[in-house]
């Protein structure tokens, strides 16, 4: 039986530079990346799927169907072992970015759809009527408003990215998880290696969350009533 | 200024404009009106090829708008638009959306756009709430707003699709009487509105639509004062009360 005064408080203090400067690390780097490579995909596909220009739609469609319709687990698998190396040698963490990105690029592509169709349809012929192209319409009209429309949506999505980057453990990266595991096998002592993995992860999306709480009262401005 | 020739509509199976002609003169001030589905929002929308039209043709300013070759947004430039729901980009503050279309479009710099657009306010009475988001901003002014924004492009033609309809009635008289200045100044302008008033006042035309075509046409006096047509008759008597 554990109880709390049985925890060695002196395997946690002892591993935690461990954990913190290569299991956090590699997780916050993973995160970050995904996050903003994914976005940037996201945006670019949702665009590609609402475009008029059928084959955009369609490879737009097409994609976000795999990488939605497989698991994540098998799509890091199948890009560390089978697409990447027809490319090169990579470090497997690079095989952790793709895959994850690649991902996010999916689910937020179809956040991003929902928030530009939610706008209403006056705004786009406002912004046609007063003589802007298409694309300026989106920039600077429908985008801004779609974006700021979905941020909680997407602040989901990077805490779901964030803790599913745990995966990439199965290509031998050492992330935060993973090293959890590390510290297990070496300690046989799952309270202290694991707990400490929990409370980092907890701490990051609070992180996280916060960053996204910011972007939300930034682009809530024009909300103040008089 | 705008010729519509055999202008038709199609949405799917519905054939909302049947075949419209018609001309409006520079510095000509045209009331359109009709009951709700007669197709005027969707004849003026034609005018600047927010609705593609299925048939027909429309010349404006000696463009013509359904050929492939025309820049359209060159011409929309050329004409304002002011829609019933404001349609005010809500993200940007009044000044800013005055000012937004003249940097991305006409490309001024950003000092030289802001003076147009606060001069532009001034015009509509606003100056004072060019900071102010729309959400912050009265129906009325919302309105003053959109129309400032229409007119700092520098159109040759206003088109206002039913301007004051969603507007509580204490707002509508402001609206208007930016729309009347307008007039006199001699802005060419195709309005859709049942606002009397002002159709007598300054406007030069009454068209009435019914069914995807023009029923009948006159000076205001004409067609609110003896109207010909028989639909035109039941339709003035449930409006004028």
């Amino acid at each position: 039986m554990i109880t709390f005064g049985l925890i060695r408080w002196d395997i946690i203090s002892d591993y935690m530079p461990m954990l913190v400067k290569i299991g956090v690390k590699t997780t916050f780097e993973l995160t970050v990346v995904a996050v903003s490579v994914g976005t940037l995909l996201g945006l670019i596909l949702s665009l590609m799927r609402l475009s008029h220009f059928r084959l955009f739609s369609l490879v737009s469609k097409v994609y976000i169907d795999f990488f939605r319709g497989t698991p994540l687990l098998v799509q890091i698998l199948f890009i560390h072992f089978a697409v990447l190396p027809t490319i090169g040698s990579f470090p497997n963490i690079v095989s952790g970015f793709v895959a994850l990105s690649l991902n996010s690029g999916a689910y937020i592509a179809e956040i991003f759809r929902a928030g530009i169709q939610s706008i209403d349809r006056g705004q786009m012929e406002a912004a046609r009527s007063l003589g802007m192209s298409y694309p300026q319409a989106m920039r600077y009209i429908i985008i801004p408003q779609a974006i700021k429309r979905v941020l909680p949506a997407l602040g989901n999505e990077f805490i779901a990215m964030l803790k599913d980057s745990s995966l990439v453990s199965v290509i031998a990266v050492q992330e935060l998880a993973m090293t959890g595991s590390l510290v297990n096998g070496r300690t046989a002592r799952p309270f202290e290696a694991y707990g400490p993995v929990a409370i980092m992860y907890l701490i990051l999306t609070m992180i996280l969350s916060q960053f996204v709480a910011y972007l939300e009262r930034r682009f809530g401005k024009s909300d103040i009533r008089a | 200024m705008i010729y519509v020739r055999n202008l038709h509509k199609r949405f799917d199976k519905l054939e909302v404009l049947r075949g419209i002609d018609c001309h409006i003169k520079p510095k000509e001030v045209v009331v359109v009106i009709g009951p709700s589905g007669s197709g005027k929002s969707t004849f003026l929308r034609c005018i600047n090829l927010l609705e593609m039209p299925t048939d027909g043709e429309i010349v404006v300013d000696g463009f013509n708008m359904t050929d492939k070759d025309t820049n359209i947004n060159k011409v929309r430039e050329e004409v304002g638009m002011v829609f019933q729901h404001f349609n005010l980009f809500p993200h940007m503050t009044a000044l800013e959306n005055v000012a937004l279309a003249l940097e991305k479009v006409r490309k001024m710099p950003v000092a030289q756009a802001e003076s147009v657009a606060a001069e532009m306010l001034d015009k509509v009475g606003l100056s004072d709430k060019a900071g102010n988001y729309p959400g912050q901003l009265s129906g009325g002014q919302q309105q003053r707003v959109a129309i400032g924004r229409a007119l700092a492009m520098r159109p040759k033609v206003m088109l206002f699709d039913e301007p004051t309809s969603a507007l509580d009635p204490e707002m509508v008289g402001e609206v208007l009487a930016v729309m009347k200045e307008l007039a006199r100044e001699g802005m060419t302008m195709v309005v859709v509105s049942h606002e009397m008033g002002f159709a007598k006042e300054v406007g030069d035309r009454v068209l009435f639509m019914d069914e995807g075509i023009i029923i009948e046409e006159g000076t205001p006096e004409e067609v609110f004062g003896s109207p010909k047509h028989e639909r035109t008759q039941s339709f003035l008597s449930k409006i004028l009360i």
